[in-house]
């Protein structure tokens, strides 16, 4: 059962089998997703579980392509000041909810205030931290009232910065910064995402939601674009066994899988490698290394280490070519930089890089009679054991002895934000938004619960904070890369391997284009009968 | 008889009340929480979170607003999937686990007891041979084995059923999970009935009966299974408990929408409310089925009088 009323059940019925006898089937999308939403409320979203499914529910003021791009979504047009602070959105007319009432400025005044209302409690709170008092109005210092952002008519929303974020237009595409309906949020609380209450703007609205079973989805009659949306309903199935959905998939009975399990890679390859998908993914994989501990507080012992990491080996061997070797913090090609300044020894053979490194190791007074040792902490998982396994081997051959720990995840994050001691620990980002800042935000000191090396470089800092107030976007890349290459030569975090994302798409969908940010939204897409 | 029945309820009250605290304060010793992420959340973020869910008041208030809670019916909203109560969950949740476990249950007794008489009958021949090598392979195999076997073989290959899913409880979709519960205790309820029947059949009062000629089939079934059912009862009492309260394997590899899943996701997410919502389900339901499985022994057993 989901939770619509017998009256709506009974309807729905009636619509149904009244639409069956129309000329035109109902096309209908089924879909693996990797586990439930935690919620459909957009300001409380915080997993990647959720944000295909609200794209397909809302739409924020910008909107993702298929491609990937960023495009107007209810905004329509927007014009922003010379000195990068003043964004002044133009909505469209004929933007509606799912009653049919126009969506207007005042709903995204509202929906921002409600994002940043500490009673909202929003995890994703800090993706509207851009607009001038957001940060105050989220700590409750200020009212929500002092927010910057204005509707100036209905159609018509100024949104003020507090300092240049050239990567803000692609966050008002993200899920957290979508508008919800204040009619509905006043009526329901917070039930209003439930079936039956939810009133969305997007392609598609909420038709039924049965937890650990599926969601279903049915096409927005109301959606401004809805005669280009090609699918009638999307039915989300949370598939966590990654085997399982490939075995459906085999059957038929799913069009893709949101991810695949990597042991399977070979079976999939040989019995239908037309519908694996593998793209980059803006993510990388890294090693912490805990500057507070004497010994690697020294720049050559974690460069030593570093050094006699075979990075190639990692990502074939190990993770089977699911991932890619990382020789800097932030991927190549993300947006708003230039090419990343790599680790210096990138392009030395291995064997080389160990002679260098044993030599930084005796000039750090470590060697044959007095061995190095490291503690590597991960969370448990199976790949994260070997990948310290093999570099425990890897460090062997350096003279370093390691010894490696295994802690479950819900406890081994919060002792690392907590600012929980430990050598070196295993950890990875997966960013929020295509940007440089969103990678190196984590080595600034004042960000105790990211910068888990602990690195407090004042330079650093300074640079970030100059990059933050510059306008310019080449200037801007500019200050970045000098930043990370500061990272690159001190090495607080050990770049491994950059994320990629995998999926299974059957031949019979198109319109799933290989995106950095692995978003899929359904109204680009269309299936073949 | 309802005397005993009302005894036995008011003591379960304070065993109910018991593993309440004791989980209620094991569970806060794991460390992390429900909002702790390999994302980290801004401290302001966080504070904010634990303020809506009252994690930031003293743990004692905490549990006694949770008893209270309790008291009137009410298991909190979930941490997981938060835009549902605990109770909600288990409404969609429960009835799929009772419809899987109880077929389950009910297979597995007639198939595991039939299968045990046999071989008991043939005690060392062919028959019992390959009723005690089936059995011995239905508890060796883990289900994790049998249900993507299942699963490949008859969803994949031969196309005869769905691989997985739950298909708004229609029948195809519970074949597979239904076989997968039952095959484990088919074997070991054939088991405990096989070993109960030889002793049995060579007890006094059966070979009594015999020489009086009573005619097979009341020996068998009257004289010798009626005490020899006995250790299965008492074996089907934490089974069914188990049987009906979901089983996290199977649910997971069928993706059936039943509670079992929820005990790993929420004790993994340290969702605290669906937690103690799942123990206080299981808890309950061990303390009923337990109570049954005395009952039916008084009326299997003359022997025994609760009077």
């Amino acid at each position: 059962m989901a939770f619509p009323s017998l009256k709506s059940l009974l309807l729905a019925a009636t619509i149904i089998a009244g639409t069956s006898f129309a000329a035109h089937a109902q096309v209908v999308y089924e879909r693996g997703n990797d586990a439930d939403p935690e919620t459909l409320d957009p300001h409380k979203t915080s997993t990647v579980s959720e944000a295909n499914i609200l794209m397909d529910l809302f739409e924020g003021l910008t909107t993702y392509a298929a491609d990937g791009s960023v495009i107007p979504g209810v905004a329509e047009s927007w014009e922003v000041s010379d000195d990068l602070l003043t964004y002044t959105f133009h909505l469209r007319d004929d933007a509606r909810w799912s009653n049919g009432e126009p969506v207007t400025a005042d709903d995204f005044v509202y929906s921002f205030q409600r994002m940043l209302n500490p009673a909202t409690a929003a995890q994703y709170a800090i993706m509207l931290y851009p607009i001038a008092n957001a940060q105050g109005v989220n700590e409750g210092t200020m009212p929500p009232e002092m927010l910057g952002a204005r509707a100036i008519d209905p159609s018509t929303l100024e949104v003020t910065l507090m300092a240049p974020a050239p990567y803000f237009l692609q966050m008002l595409a993200h899920q957290s910064t979508f508008p919800v309906y204040r009619p509905n949020v006043e009526e329901f609380g917070d039930t209003f995402v439930r079936p039956g209450n939810l009133i969305s703007n997007g392609a598609y609205t909420l038709q039924s939601f049965t937890p650990n079973d599926r969601i279903v989805l049915v096409k927005n009659p109301m959606f401004h674009d809805a005669a280009n949306v090609a699918i009638d309903q999307v039915n989300y199935y949370p598939i966590q066994d990654r085997s399982a959905c490939m075995r459906r998939f085999e059957a038929g009975e799913i069009d893709s899988c949101s991810d695949v399990a990597l042991e399977q890679l070979d079976y999939i390859l040989a019995n239908f490698p037309e519908a694996y998908r593998e793209a980059p993914y803006l993510g990388t994989y890294y090693y912490a290394v805990d500057m507070r501990q004497p010994g690697f507080d020294d720049v050559r012992v974690r460069t030593a280490l570093s050094m006699a990491i075979d990075r190639e080996f990692l990502a074939e061997d190990i993770w089977a070519n699911t991932m890619v070797p990382a020789y800097s913090l932030v991927p190549p090609g993300t947006n708003n930089y230039v090419e990343p300044p790599f680790l210096s020894f990138m392009n030395e053979s291995i064997l080389d890089r160990e002679d260098m490194a044993r030599e930084l190791l005796a000039e750090a007074g470590f060697g044959p009679n007095n061995p190095l040792q490291v503690n590597i902490i991960h969370n448990a998982g199976e790949n994260h054991a070997n990948t310290a396994t093999a570099i425990a081997d890897m460090w062997a051959n350096i003279g370093v002895q390691t010894t490696i720990e295994a802690q479950e995840s819900a406890s081994f994050y919060p002792y690392l934000q907590n600012g929980g001691e430990f050598e070196v620990a295993r950890a990875g980002w997966i960013a929020d938004y295509n940007d440089p800042q969103n990678f190196l935000f984590m080595l600034q000191s004042n960000n105790p619960s990211f910068n888990y090396a602990h690195y407090n470089n004042p330079e650093y800092d300074m640079l970030m904070e100059e990059a933050g107030r510059t306008p310019d976007l080449d200037a801007r890349a500019q200050l970045l890369y000098q930043a990370e290459e500061l990272a690159m030569r001190d090495e607080p975090f050990i770049p491994l391997m950059h994320y990629s994302s995998h999926s299974l798409v059957s031949t019979g969908l198109h319109g799933w284009d290989d995106t950095l940010q692995n978003f899929h939204p359904t109204r680009w897409m269309s299936l073949d009968e | 008889m309802a005397r005993y029945i009302l005894r036995r309820l008011a003591i379960a009250i304070p065993t109910l009340f018991i593993i309440v605290s004791i989980s209620f304060f094991l569970m806060r010793v794991a460390p992390g929480g429900p909002f702790s992420r390999e994302r980290p959340l801004d401290p302001t973020v966080l504070a904010n979170i634990e303020r809506a869910y009252h994690l930031s008041d003293p743990l004692f208030l905490q549990y006694l607003r949770y008893l209270g809670n309790l008291l009137r019916g009410d298991l909190g909203p979930s941490f997981v999937f938060r835009d549902f109560t605990v109770q909600d969950l288990f409404r969609t949740g429960l009835p799929a686990s009772i419809q899987l476990g109880a077929w389950a249950l009910l297979i597995s007794v007639v198939l595991g007891v039939v299968l045990g008489v046999i071989a008991a009958l043939y005690q060392n021949r062919t028959v019992d041979y390959a009723v005690i090598g089936t059995a011995a392979i239905g508890i060796t195999i883990p289900s994790f084995v049998v249900a993507p076997v299942l699963s490949l073989v008859i969803g994949v290959w031969l196309d005869w059923l769905p691989t997985g899913g739950w298909g708004q409880g229609a029948w195809q979709y519970k074949v597979l999970p239904i076989a997968t519960l039952a095959l484990p205790q088919v074997a070991i309820i054939a088991r405990l009935t096989r070993g109960s029947m030889i002793e049995a059949l060579r007890s006094n009062h059966v070979r009594t009966a015999r020489a009086y000629g009573l005619p097979t089939r009341s020996v068998v079934v009257v004289h010798s299974l009626r005490g020899a059912i006995l250790p299965v009862v008492s074996y089907l009492g934490p089974a069914a408990a188990g049987l009906v309260t979901g089983s996290v394997v199977v649910e997971e590899i069928f993706t059936v929408p039943g509670i079992g899943r929820y005990f790993v996701q929420a004790a993994l997410g340290r969702d605290y409310t669906l937690v103690m919502g799942t123990v206080v389900v299981i808890a309950v339901f061990i303390l009923l089925f337990n109570l049954v499985v005395d009952l039916l022994y008084a009326l299997i057993d003359p022997r025994i009088r609760y009077d």
